[in-house]
């Protein structure tokens, strides 16, 4: 690969890696396959890779959830069919308990990490940085290459530990230990636990390259005029997002170390006072606290879900305000929203361990700096209601996407308000309240928000269109579904249905809920079914989609519509557009829209 | 046979629905783009309708189905003040609930596009947004304060005349110790701790107050109305001491011994004729992800009236007779390598076990 490549692209606001003086033209590199496709430093196909691959773990993930919903909805029936496929994992067609929790914890660790945090982040904030702020490409696009290459090989590296003899990690997505560090105790922490470990040290290593890249370019490549208040919303919620990854990743690689250590190297950071049954064998170690891992894992583990919920709501913001025609309410306290989340999410994690013997006084400060995230919470929600208020609102299928995500988000995080209440977590936690709250609020609402920006921008990315009727299908069976299969779980959560069993059977106290388990597995596959009919219309709409005519199909303000309908490498054929005005002037003045790029007017009224 | 049968339906379904996404993009081309869009525009903003007022309905209806199912009647004093809790947490969130999802699809069924109409300029009002800045804050105000007022309630220390037991978790059971009469618990190392040996949590015999100390597994046994302290241990990985009935939880952490308390309100007699369910049990679910066995991890609690309990207590066998009633001379004879760890860790093991007393 030429060096040249990396350094075509030419920013306006003139950054210290200016090579080239004086060419406003686009260079035209005779590109290779290797070069356009595979070791590609255009951020668009950067992007693209990213939510390919995004797409491919989410399938994967998808079918493992409902390979163990098949369990808990039909417990006493087997399925010879799984035999056939899993082998030993499903010895007489009935998943057996060891790969029913390998499945619980790689669909958990898949879908939050490789699909949520790499598929969303990876994808927009690939994609948007450069396009809505006007520049030609990222900070440094050879960094940018390598954050797709370490998440790639993270994912080949979770992939092969599916292939282990003694299985993949199974100890909970959480993977707290002694659990975790003993093989002995559990046959997912022997290799598997390994594999599992190195893979997010990858994949942290490609956060961290991808975060600092978005940060620095967000910073310092922002077009003529493109001041940070006049920033589209989903670069703000991308900035924080990555500002959040940076911040906290490296505290969970520090955790991840230790357990590596406590593992093979002898030390007793976690373990203590332990004696396994299995094996009738005392271990030597002394002194460790088993509750310092949770403290390190929260404390990227609670920014983590913000990390996954920001840009869903950046993207969320944005469609909404294009699709309402009118401006989104509230910028300034959309970002200022989007701010206090951010430093409150570093200050809350320890309310995933109401229940460890914390020190209840500590206990109660978390309370209150928990529910305090309320606030900003309900903020955006009142201005996202408020910007549908009196708009002229075309149900586009992001435009759907983007109201089931508020639905959702209203939904979710009320039931967070429960659990972030200590007094209630004694009892719900570790329920089956928790996985209707977190799956709602940052699982569903999360892929609403990624399907949100993946309709909406498609036609950017692709230069041709979605299939609306399989995307109106797609989006009504999926927020129903939704609702379907973790509205009820609530009520299983109160009667303190414990997650994590695969069989209820032998409880008295929650076998109640058997008939409702088995709806439950039906809805989530139908659900899953109609998501691999919103990959089909993704894939085949790439190739045979129906064309983009226009530059600009949305009627939207922003820059990334200036750019010509398939912008090469460096994305504006010539210059870069200079910014006038922020990015929400819909409706303003009687005009339908005023694109960013165009002056203000003598007699143009203010905002 | 099914399961293809199952395949072919599905494969064709999407077929049908592929070949007709496809007719429809096609039949839009010819009526008109603005003709297909208006028309698409309608349809969806009614099912936002439809939507908004079967989902209420659902809500509505899923609570009269699960209302028996869910939460009994709480049996212990902690318990009743985490479901007033959450009682009020139900109002207060429902509230919001309704009002926010009733405007949201409203709004979006409303202001749907029609070409007579223009988005109304409106891109910030301080005052609105003072309003709900302030009324979410008023409203976390109270759910914080009631919260805390009954966290620390529930959480405080355990009344001078509670009943101890120790619990102690391991993969995939539980075992429970009584201090005995003389009311202390006997000192244990779990470098001790042997199956075999019949010593499962380690007790060190050298210490004499070991010798009362009953230990039993999977069922344990509180009298009513007394309050109960649980010292709560792990063997080896994280369990969690779940008590649904109670409305009560602990994590079981290895090293790091852990309380709770609560007074157990009804017997489990009454309970059975509470809940016309003659099988009825307290039962003990580990709620922390333990291993392979996770989920069958279950324990027993038997609430009695405090004479049936010194009734049980008198038949049991404490576990230093039931490991050497036939040899009488024990502790002097107990194997050597038991005396060096005991040795060795003495003063380790005297101050934890000074920690579990109290």
């Amino acid at each position: 690969m030429s060096n040249e490549a990396t350094l075509h692209g030419h920013s306006e606001v003139g950054t210290s890696h200016d090579v080239h003086h004086g060419e406003h033209e686009i260079h035209h590199h005779k590109e290779t396959f290797i070069t356009k496709y595979v070791f590609s430093q255009d951020h668009k196909m950067i992007s693209k890779q990213f939510i390919i691959t995004g797409i491919i773990w989410a399938i994967l993930g998808g079918l493992m959830s409902v390979l163990f919903r098949l369990q808990l909805g039909y417990p006493d029936s087997s399925f010879p069919i799984l035999e056939d496929l899993l082998g030993k994992w499903a010895k007489g067609g009935k998943i057996q308990p060891e790969f029913y929790y390998a499945l619980t914890t790689m669909h958990g660790t898949v879908l939050v990490f490789f699909v949520l945090t790499g598929g969303l982040s990876g994808t927009f904030a690939n994609f948007l940085i450069p396009l809505q702020i006007g520049a030609r490409d990222m900070a440094s696009p050879f960094l940018n290459m390598l954050s797709y290459w370490f998440f790639f090989l993270a994912s080949i590296i979770m992939v092969c530990s599916l292939f282990l003899e003694t299985g993949p990690a199974s100890g909970g997505w959480t993977v707290y230990p002694p659990l975790s560090a003993l093989g002995d105790a559990n046959n997912g922490s022997k290799a598997g636990m390994d594999f599992w470990i190195v893979s997010m040290a990858m994949f942290v290593v490609s956060s961290l390259l991808g975060g600092l890249n978005y940060i620095s370019t967000i910073l310092n490549m922002r077009t003529k005029g493109m001041s940070m208040t006049r920033l589209p919303l989903t670069i703000w919620a991308i900035l924080f997002t990555a500002i959040l990854g940076v911040l906290s990743f490296p505290v969970l690689f520090s955790g991840l170390i230790l357990l590596m250590f406590d593992r093979h190297g002898g030390t007793s950071f976690y373990l203590s006072d332990i004696f396994i049954s299995a094996t009738q064998k005392a271990l030597p170690n002394e002194g460790g606290s088993a509750i310092l891992y949770q403290h390190l894992f929260w404390f990227l583990g609670h920014p983590e879900v913000y990390i996954i919920i920001l840009p869903a709501m950046g993207l969320v913001s944005e469609v909404m305000a294009v699709n309402s025609r009118k401006p989104i309410f509230g910028y300034m306290a959309m970002v200022g929203s989007l701010f206090a989340i951010t430093i409150l999410a570093f200050l809350v994690w320890a309310h995933h361990m109401f229940v460890t013997g914390l020190n209840p006084l500590l206990g109660s400060v978390f309370v209150l700096l928990t529910l305090l995230i309320a606030i900003p919470s309900a903020i955006k929600v009142f201005n996202w209601i408020t910007t549908l208020w009196r708009g002229n609102i075309r149900f586009t299928p992001a435009m759907l996407f983007a109201i089931g995500f508020v639905s959702l988000f209203i939904s979710g995080g009320l039931t967070g308000i429960f659990l972030g209440n200590s007094t209630l977590d004694i009892h719900l936690h570790d329920t089956y309240f928790v996985i209707a709250h977190f799956h709602i609020v940052m699982g569903v609402s999360a892929f609403f928000g990624m399907f949100c920006g993946l309709y909406h921008w498609f036609p950017k990315m692709y230069g041709r269109y979605m299939n609306n009727t399989m995307a109106y299908i797609h989006f009504w069976i999926t927020l129903i579904g939704a609702y379907l299969i973790f509205w009820p779980m609530h009520y299983e959560g109160l009667a303190g249905m414990p997650r994590r069993y695969l069989d209820y059977s032998g409880w008295s106290s929650f076998n109640q809920f058997g008939d409702l388990n088995r709806f439950i597995s039906t809805v989530a596959m139908v659900v899953f079914a109609v998501q691999l009919m919103f990959v089909f219309n993704f894939f085949y709409s790439i190739f045979k989609g129906r064309k983009v005519t226009s530059e600009n199909p949305w009627g939207a303000t922003t820059l990334e519509w200036t750019t010509p309908i398939r912008p090469g490498h460096g994305n504006w054929p010539g210059e870069i557009p200079e910014v006038h005005r922020w990015a929400y002037d819909y409706g303003k003045d009687g005009r339908d829209f005023i694109s960013q790029t165009e002056p203000i007017g003598a007699n143009e009224s203010s905002h | 046979m099914s399961t293809i049968f199952i395949i072919i339906i599905l494969l064709l379904g999407f077929v049908i629905t592929f070949q007709i996404a496809k007719a429809s993009e096609y039949v839009s081309v010819l009526k008109g783009e603005k003709k297909a869009f208006e028309n698409n525009n309608r349809i969806n903003g009614f099912l936002m309708m439809v939507f908004l007022v079967a989902g209420l309905i659902g809500v509505y209806w899923c609570n009269e189905l699960f209302k028996g199912k869910v939460l009994g009647e709480a049996a212990s004093q902690h318990g009743k003040q985490i479901d007033s809790m959450l009682h009020i947490t139900f109002i207060i969130t429902g509230i919001i609930f309704i009002i926010t999802q009733v405007l949201l699809f409203w709004f979006a069924y409303k202001y749907q596009y029609s070409e007579k109409r223009k988005g109304y300029y409106f891109p910030h009002d301080n005052r609105l947004e003072m309003v709900w800045t302030v009324i979410p804050a008023i409203a976390l105000t109270i759910l914080v304060g009631f919260g805390l007022f009954y966290w620390f309630r529930i959480t405080g220390d355990a009344p001078k005349d509670a009943l101890q037991i120790e619990v102690t978790g391991k993969q995939f059971g539980w075992i429970f110790r009584y201090p005995g009469k003389d009311e202390i618990f006997g000192k244990k190392y779990y470098q001790n701790i042997s199956d075999a040996k019949q010593n499962s949590l380690g007790l060190i015999w050298d210490d004499p107050a070991t010798h009362d100390d009953i230990v039993v597994n999977t069922t344990m046994y509180l009298i009513v109305n007394r309050p109960v302290k649980l010292i709560i241990n792990s063997r080896d990985v994280i369990h969690d001491v779940g008590l649904a009935e109670f409305r009560m939880k602990m994590d079981a952490v290895p090293g790091t011994p852990t309380t709770m308390w609560f007074t157990p309100l009804y017997t489990t007699e009454e309970k059975k004729k509470m809940t016309h369910n003659p099988d009825f049990e307290y039962e003990i679910s580990c709620d922390q992800m333990c291993g392979s066995s996770h989920f069958t991890m279950r324990g027993v609690i038997k609430v009695v009236t405090n004479e049936e309990f010194i009734l049980w207590r008198a038949k049991q066998k404490s576990n230093y007779a039931s490991v050497f009633e036939n040899t009488p001379a024990a502790p002097g004879k107990t194997d050597s390598s038991n005396m060096k760890a005991a040795a060795v860790i003495n003063t380790n093991a005297a101050s934890k076990s000074v920690a579990q007393k109290n």
